[in-house]
């Protein structure tokens, strides 16, 4: 049996140690050890999800996932949807695996599957009552911001349906990071299995670019110079007007698809702008981290 | 101004031979339109594919226009307006009928636009160098997109205006040899308005007044469907 160890804190920070891991599995049965699971956000939770849809259709048999017995892990798992969502992927969930409990979730957006137009209208739909409240209390924006939030997750979503041709995922919720940020931040993750960034433009651009070719390319070309498959003009402004409105935010707007990732990132982040050579992995894979808007000074003009 | 469609029994010849230069107003109330067309459990005006079905079915009724039109697309109930959305309801709406799609005889002013729907729209609008007339629910109305100084210049000289005579235009909205070349392209992109028979030049904005005196709806009527129509005198 393949064992996948997860590790003990999974993030878009260690994702990409767990799709390395998850590469391994190529054939028989696949546990992902999730035991000593201790911190998981929208990030993991989705990634887990692609990492057992990947396994399943690899290898033909269903992973098995092993959660914490006991903790805070599943308990939040459970609120933000992920068994729900997990049925089918995995062939089984040992560990604590409580049902979605019946007092009022506090998440932002629990993980809300996307394959159908509808889906991103009942989404839009479902974040105005709580992100309005996320967004201008413990965020700080303006109350303009839910309006430019719905947006962003409007076209990040549209995406998945338009280019990726495949299903996918999208969740989001607050943190507070304190030692890293001393603030709350908003992490929104969205992914899918399609074919990535590479695969949508090969067709139109591989041949421009020749030896450059590359997901690293495909991406630059799509982050930085709006270039999509189609030749209509006005397409390919979503993800420019994303990041416009991430760097109003002081946010970080970072996609990952195929072996590569580019990212939009402000001062108090270190991801690298660009990566290559990450470990091979379907589809295309979009954190957004939002964080507080930092309190003007009391007095001050 | 008429008040009807002009299919009134008893009509004079002259009134029928006016008929031929009678401009309909077209209401859109675009989120009528869209839960009609798409699903009535919608309230946002996002992804391409329902900012397709909108523009599709706003071209079908203007090309349905036995006359010219001037439709007045009405975004006052419209909360969230993703940019796919606004690329397909606006810009590309716009492209069609500049480019002589839709029976190459309307003209659109854009209604009830709030400040959260500007960034989607000017962002569209940019990225394809058009141009859009906003009205404002004062009445007056903005000219939205990239646009020459000088053709600006030109097109506020209508707006403020409102109608100009065509005895005046030469020699009175024409200020300079490039004004005439700037005014073809004004009426080229459907920014302005010229009257078929009298040559008059008009204001988006003040043909909606003549065609709808009652103005242009805060809350739009229920249906989408023609609801005015007139000749400008």
């Amino acid at each position: 049996m393949n064992v996948v160890e997860v590790p003990p804190s999974l993030d878009y920070r260690t994702l990409d140690r767990l799709f390395q891991l998850a590469g391994t599995a190529v054939e028989g049965k696949t546990l992902l050890d999730a035991r000593h699971l201790r911190w998981v956000d929208p990030v993991g939770m989705i990634g887990l999800l692609g990492i057992g849809r990947v396994i399943r259709d690899r290898t033909g048999e269903p992973a098995i996932l092993h959660l914490p017995e006991s903790g805070d892990v599943p308990g939040y798992m459970a609120r933000m949807g992920f068994f729900a969502q997990a049925e089918g992927i995995f062939a089984s969930i040992r560990g604590a695996t409580p049902r979605r409990g019946a007092r009022p979730s506090d998440v932002l957006l629990e993980i809300t599957p996307i394959s159908e137009n509808r889906h991103i209208h009942e989404l839009v739909e479902r974040v105005q009552g709580r992100a309005g409240a996320i967004l201008s209390r413990t965020l700080r924006y303006p109350p303009s911001a839910v309006v430019h939030f719905s947006v962003i997750l409007s076209e990040v979503c549209g995406n998945i349906l338009e280019h990726a041709e495949a299903p996918g995922w999208v969740a989001a919720q607050t943190y507070h990071w304190s030692k890293r940020l001393g603030r709350q931040v908003l992490v929104v993750a969205v992914g899918d299995l399609g074919r990535g960034f590479r695969g949508s433009l090969t067709p139109e651009y591989a041949g421009r670019y020749g030896d450059r070719w590359g997901d690293a390319t495909a991406l630059e070309a799509a982050f930085i110079h709006g270039l999509t498959r189609f030749p209509d003009q006005g397409r390919g402004q979503g993800i420019q007007q994303m990041r416009k409105q991430v760097r109003r935010w002081d946010g970080v707007m970072a996609v990952r698809s195929g072996t590569a990732r580019i990212a939009d990132v402000p001062d108090w982040e270190d991801l690298p702008p660009l990566e290559e050579g990450l470990a091979p992995f379907p589809g295309a894979w979009i954190t957004l981290l939002l964080p507080a808007a930092v309190p003007e000074p009391e007095g001050g003009r | 101004m008429t008040g009807g469609n002009g299919d009134t029994p008893g009509e004079t010849p002259d009134d029928a031979q006016l008929d031929v230069f009678r401009v309909d107003a077209h209401a859109v109330n675009v989120r009528d339109l869209m839960a009609r067309t798409v699903a009535d459990l919608y309230s946002h005006l996002v992804t391409r594919p329902t900012g397709r079905a909108v523009r599709l079915a706003i071209e079908s009724q203007l090309e349905e226009m036995e006359r010219p039109a001037l439709s007045l697309v009405d975004f006052s109930s419209v909360s969230i307006l993703d940019f796919s959305c606004a690329d397909e309801v606006v810009a590309k709406l716009l492209l069609s009928l500049r480019d002589g799609g839709v029976g190459g005889n309307a003209w659109v002013l854009f209604q009830g636009i709030r400040d959260f729907h500007r960034d989607p729209i000017e962002a569209v609008l940019d990225r394809h160098r058009i141009q859009a007339v906003l009205q404002g629910s004062g009445g007056g109305a903005e000219l939205l997109g990239p646009v020459h100084p000088m053709d600006l210049e030109l097109w506020i000289r209508v707006e403020e205006a409102g109608r100009i005579a065509r005895t005046d235009v030469t020699g009175g909205l024409l200020r300079s040899a490039d004004d005439e070349a700037r005014l073809g392209q004004l009426l080229r992109n459907r920014l302005v308005f010229r009257h078929p028979l009298k040559g008059d030049i008009l204001a988006l904005s003040a043909l909606s007044r003549e065609l709808a005196p009652v103005s242009p709806p805060a809350v739009a009527p229920p249906s989408d469907a023609t609801d005015s129509s007139g000749e400008p005198s």
